[in-house]
C-alpha cells in the first residue's frame, strides 16, 4: 500500500511546479517592491522648481504623511497622472514632486520646462524638488517616471507605487495606504 | 594582437547588432580607463548588472536612460577606487535584489541555489535503491518449496 501511494509522488512534484510556474506568469515584471520599503527616504540636498536660491533636503518629509511623485515634463504618463494627483491634493493628502531628469541645455532651461508643465496640467504639490541630474532619483531607485512613494510622518517609506496612478488606484489602493501611516 | 582584438570585438559588435536587430546599441558611450584591469572590472560590472527597466537586459548593452546612469555610476565609483562588492551593494540598496543576475546565497534564496543539487541527490540516491532492490531479488534464492512447484511445473511441461 504504501508503495502504491510512493508512484502518487511524481504526480505531486508535478502539482506544485505547475501551481508555481503558473503564478510566475501572472507576476508582472513591473511590479516589484522598491528596495527602499520600509527604510529611511534618501538625504538629498536640492533646491525647488520654482525658487533656484531655497534650498531643500530630507526634512521637508516630516511630520507629516507625504506622497512624493517623481515626474518630468518628458514622461507622457505623467500627464495623465497628474488630474488623481490634484483629487488627492485636494482631499487632504500632502504631495511633494520631484522634477526628475528635464531636458535641455541648462538648469534654466530644464526649469522652465518644468514650471511650463504645471502651468499646464495643474499643480497639486506642495513643493517641487529640482533633480535635473536625477541623483535623488538614483538613491530612490527610481528606473521610470512617474514612480510614487508613500512616507511616513517619520520620514520612513511605506509604499511605492510605479507607474501611474490611475483614478481607481485613487480609492483602492493610495487613500487607504494614506490613512493607514496617518 | 591588438588587431586581432579589435577585429574580433567588431565581429562581436555586429552579431549583436544583428542579434538584437538594432542600430541603437551604437548610444553607448565609450568611456576611457587609465589601467586595463580597471576597464575589465567596468566591462564584468556592466555585464553582471541587470537594467531594472528592461525585460532582461544588462546595463552594459541596454539603451535605456537608467542604465545609461547605472554605468555612469559604476565609472564614478571605479575611478573612487570603491570595490566590486561596494559597487554592487550600492546597487542592490537602491534597486533591489533585481539587478542581480547571480542572486546572492542567503535565506530567501537558499531554495533557488539548493533545489537543482537537491533533486539531483534525490534522483541518485532513488537509482541506487532501484538498482540494488533489482539485483536482489534476481539473486534471491528460491525456497525449498518454490523449488518443488518449479520441479514439477517443468516436469508436466515435460511430460506433454
Amino acid at each position: 500500500m504504501t508503495r502504491r501511494l510512493l508512484l502518487l509522488l511524481p504526480l505531486l512534484a508535478f502539482l506544485v511546479l505547475a501551481v508555481f510556474l503558473y503564478r510566475g506568469l501572472s507576476i508582472n515584471p513591473f511590479e516589484r517592491e522598491s528596495a527602499l520599503m520600509a527604510r529611511e527616504f534618501p538625504d538629498f540636498s536640492l533646491s525647488t522648481l520654482a525658487d533656484p536660491q531655497r534650498q531643500v533636503d530630507v526634512s521637508l518629509l516630516q511630520g507629516e504623511v507625504t506622497l512624493v511623485n517623481v515626474w518630468g515634463s518628458w514622461c507622457p504618463t505623467c500627464r495623465q497622472e497628474m488630474p488623481q494627483l490634484l483629487a488627492l491634493a485636494e482631499r487632504g493628502v500632502r504631495l511633494v514632486g520631484v522634477d526628475y531628469k528635464e531636458q535641455g541645455t541648462d538648469t534654466a532651461q530644464q526649469r522652465d520646462k518644468g514650471s511650463a508643465f504645471l502651468r499646464q496640467f495643474g499643480n497639486p504639490f506642495e513643493v517641487n524638488i529640482f533633480d535635473p541630474e536625477g541623483t535623488l532619483g538614483f538613491d530612490l531607485g527610481v528606473y521610470g517616471a512617474p514612480e510614487t512613494f508613500l512616507v511616513d510622518a517619520e520620514g520612513v517609506i511605506r509604499y511605492h507605487h510605479t507607474g501611474y496612478i490611475t483614478a481607481e488606484d485613487v480609492d483602492k489602493v493610495i487613500m487607504p495606504e494614506v490613512e493607514k501611516w496617518r | 594582437m591588438a588587431l586581432m582584438r579589435s577585429l574580433m570585438l567588431g565581429a562581436l559588435v555586429m552579431l549583436a547588432l544583428l542579434g538584437s536587430g538594432s542600430l541603437l546599441a551604437e548610444a553607448i558611450e565609450v568611456r576611457s580607463f587609465d589601467n586595463p584591469v580597471t576597464e575589465q572590472r567596468y566591462q564584468d560590472l556592466t555585464a553582471t548588472l541587470r537594467c531594472p527597466k528592461c525585460e532582461n537586459q544588462a546595463i552594459g548593452d541596454s539603451n535605456s536612460p537608467i542604465a545609461a546612469d547605472m554605468r555612469e555610476r559604476v565609472y564614478l565609483q571605479l575611478k573612487d577606487g570603491r570595490s566590486d562588492k561596494e559597487i554592487i551593494d550600492y546597487m542592490v540598496e537602491r534597486f533591489g535584489d533585481y539587478v542581480l543576475y547571480n542572486p546572492r546565497l542567503e535565506g530567501r534564496t537558499l531554495l533557488l541555489w539548493g533545489l537543482p543539487g537537491a533533486l539531483v541527490l534525490v534522483g541518485v540516491v532513488t537509482l541506487v535503491l532501484l538498482i540494488r532492490s533489482r539485483r536482489k531479488s534476481r539473486l534471491q534464492a528460491l525456497s525449498q518449496e518454490e523449488q518443488q512447484r518449479l520441479a514439477a511445473l517443468m516436469k508436466r511441461e515435460v511430460g506433454e
